[in-house]
């Protein structure tokens, strides 16, 4: 197959493009830790209310400036509904679904992940700034979809 | 022309076919072809109007502007407009023209391939309607993505799998066209058009499969014959089609912007060659690529998403090289009508004509679109904006502006090619002013889109400004200006459908062609080996397994309990 010459020049930097992007995407996932939430636990759906760590969600101190967030996500709300965490500590949310797939997003953060049942799944995120951040649920999951919704205080 | 060719008197048929040929290019279309192209091209765009309505609806509430009633709700509204314009409008364009050009580029259809298209035709329709029902009677509110365990009414996944059959019914009837064409032809490359429908109908048939397994699982699964489903297993088989349904209808465009667009500027198609592996790249390499749609989904590990993020990216290589063939193209002709200087080939273009008007607008969205779906495949990037309304922005310029503007643009000639009728000067200013005021609305607001939708506001949502936050109450005025664009969309949707009606059975009658250009002169030969599909689909289901076997097997076997059906609206 015979090329245009610019052609071939398009392609190798596109292709180069890519490939960069590549890097950078492995680079920030591998070396970084930023990689996408991507817990593998698994949990009887139908069971959630009786199994340890959910069956007693809130905010728990786990060690110096570190916070775990126990969170069960159902129609149409979030478990514990009013979170406090200080400014400046490692967060790591630690939720699962008692019913449908869900969606946890704080706006203005890269804080967002799919809630599924059966699976547990984590997200860690330090809070720099103070103030209160919007988590919302945003994944169709009902009729009151659109009042899914809770707040972060940091402080 | 319904000439099935003996071998035996081959040499004189085919005489009397190239006459026959000659005879089609004066006189038009098939009869029997024609009409099943136009009912095709007829439901699709009353799909187009109904699902354009429901989508206003939903802007115009989204803004805080309307109220929809508690008989016919927001996600309700979501689920129709969804279901019609992403299964209908498309699936019966897509089939409708390529059916058309497969008639004229092979000679016409072979009667048994006619009629599979009409039992396709009828088991869509019935499909559809089987679908629809329990959606109005509030039965089936799950959105089109329908993820379990959020359950329906079995009517309405028994109605998605009748669709599917019929997409089946239609993908075979052109195996069988084209197989026999090249039995007929032999040592001949299947016709450019043909090959563009041949990989369009593969990527139906074999991406539709998993969606498929999905669905007949789901019904029975919501008839409570199973207990429980694996939500996570649903979700990855969705996706394997999902993506490749959005790419399907972007190769439709595609085989439009390589065959069709370098016929009605006057010049030349790019190299046979590079293009035929352009489709067979995007074949090859579609189905994995739904698969970031789940990056930050639980059960799968990174490693397996980084894998993923490059079998996604691949998509853009093809993409990539028909950038430079569509500007090549443009570049070329412009300046064999006397374009001068670096730019001056683009004046020599013709704007006015509105069947490359249209298309050209869809080939400079996708230069954004295309970006900014670069930008989700990729781990970080996604996490940043999955599931809020930047998603629901890139697809309104990928499949709203580039697949649909060229659909668009295909009618003004294709449905004057159909019922033998032609594009009159003012039915082209009208398609001109469609097109513009198409390009405004969706830039209003899929731009909207966009920006609120880095500013965190989620997608598929009615209006809320949860409890007045004031984070939520600073998106309000992007959702006005999406609204702006939406009420300029509905202007648009009902001047196409009045001008398809129109150039179906009121415009003047005559011969209008079927636009269909040359390769480029002095050419090399196209080697034979891009006709060989059998090896591309071999190829294809190796890439498929390359990113759907791991991550199967892993959430099969260490599935968690299934879970039970909820009705949650």
């Amino acid at each position: 197959m015979k090329m245009h010459r610019y052609e071939e020049i398009w392609l190798a930097l596109s292709f180069g493009i890519l490939i960069i992007f590549m890097l950078v995407v492995g680079y920030q996932t591998f070396a970084m830790g930023m990689g996408p939430p991507s817990h593998k636990e698994t949990i009887d759906p139908q069971k959630v209310d009786e199994t340890a760590p959910f069956d007693n969600p809130g905010v728990f101190q786990t060690g110096d400036n570190e916070y775990e967030v126990v969170m069960t996500l159902q129609t149409f709300g979030f478990t514990p509904s009013n979170i406090e965490v200080p400014v400046g500590a490692e967060v790591t949310f630690t939720m699962t679904s008692k019913d449908v797939v869900h969606g946890f997003q704080v706006a203005g953060t890269n804080l967002n992940a799919m809630v599924m049942p059966g699976h547990i799944q984590k997200i860690t995120q330090t809070f720099k700034e103070p103030g209160e951040y919007l988590v919302l649920c945003n994944e169709y999951c009902g009729i009151g979809h659109q009042m899914m919704s809770t707040t972060i205080f940091v402080k | 022309m319904e000439t099935v060719i003996n071998k035996t008197n081959l040499k004189k048929t085919n005489k009397n076919k190239t006459m026959k040929e000659k005879a089609h290019q004066i006189l038009g279309v098939v009869p029997e072809d024609a009409k099943l192209s136009k009912s095709y091209m007829a439901v699709a765009f009353i799909a187009l109007l109904i699902g354009g309505f429901l989508g206003l609806f939903q802007g115009l509430e989204r803004a805080g502007l309307l109220q929809l009633p508690s008989w016919f709700t927001y996600y309700q509204v979501l689920t129709a407009h969804g279901i019609l314009l992403v299964l209908v409008l498309t699936a019966f364009f897509t089939i409708g023209y390529f059916y058309a050009g497969m008639s004229h580029t092979l000679g016409g259809l072979l009667p048994q391939v006619r009629k599979m298209a009409w039992i396709g035709f009828w088991m869509k329709i019935v499909g559809f309607v089987v679908a629809v029902i329990p959606v109005l009677m509030n039965e089936a509110t799950v959105l089109y993505t329908f993820y379990p365990p959020m359950a329906a009414s079995p009517f309405f996944y028994i109605g998605l799998a009748l669709i599917v059959l019929g997409v089946w019914m239609c993908a075979f009837g052109a195996f069988i066209n084209v197989a026999k064409w090249r039995k007929s032809n032999p040592g001949k490359h299947i016709p450019i058009f043909a090959f563009f429908a041949t990989g369009v109908f593969v990527l139906l048939f074999f991406g539709s499969i998993g969606v498929t397994v999905e669905v007949v699982t789901l019904i029975f699964w919501s008839a409570g014959l199973l207990e429980t489903i694996n939500v996570m297993v649903s979700r990855t088989l969705f996706w394997a089609f999902g993506h490749t349904l959005v790419n399907i209808w972007y190769l439709t465009a595609v085989s439009a912007w390589y065959v069709i667009v370098p016929k009605i500027i006057g010049g030349r198609r790019f190299s046979d060659t590079l293009t035929r592996v352009v489709v067979i790249l995007l074949v090859v390499t579609n189905i994995p690529g739904g698969f970031h749609h789940q990056i930050v989904d639980p059960g799968m590990s990174q490693v397996l998403k980084f894998l993923h993020v490059f079998m996604s990216l691949s998509i853009a290589f093809p993409s990539l090289m028909t950038a430079f063939a569509l500007f090549y193209v443009f570049e070329r002709t412009g300046r064999a009508k006397g374009g001068k200087g670096l730019l001056g080939w683009l004046k020599k273009l013709p704007w006015g004509d509105v069947r490359f008007l249209a298309p050209f607008i869809a080939m400079v969205a996708f230069i954004p679109a295309g970006a900014g779906g670069i930008a989700q495949t990729t781990n970080q990037l996604n996490q940043v904006v999955h599931n809020t309304l930047w998603v629901v922005g890139h697809f309104h310029l990928t499949v709203g502006t580039s697949v649909i503007l060229t659909f668009f643009g295909i009618t003004y000639w294709l449905i004057p090619y159909l019922s033998k009728r032609v594009l009159t000067p003012a039915m082209n200013k009208v398609g001109v002013i469609q097109t513009i005021i198409w390009t405004v609305g969706m830039l209003f607001m899929s731009g909207s889109m966009h920006y609120v939708g880095l500013l965190g506001s989620p997608r598929r949502t009615s209006y809320t400004t949860y409890g007045d936050h004031v984070v939520a109450l600073g998106w309000d005025p992007y959702m006005f200006l999406l609204a702006i664009g939406g009420t300029l969309l509905i202007i648009g949707v009902l001047i196409q459908v009045y001008a398809v009606f129109h150039m179906m059975f009121l415009a003047p009658k005559g011969e209008t062609e079927f636009p269909i250009a040359e390769p480029e002169e002095a050419e090399e030969k196209t080697p034979m080996w891009t006709d060989r599909w059998g090896l591309w689909i071999v190829i294809m289901l190796l890439v498929v397994s390359m990113g759907y076997v791991i991550p199967l097997v892993d959430l099969i076997v260490n599935a968690p309990p299934g879970s039970p059906p909820f009705r949650t609206w």
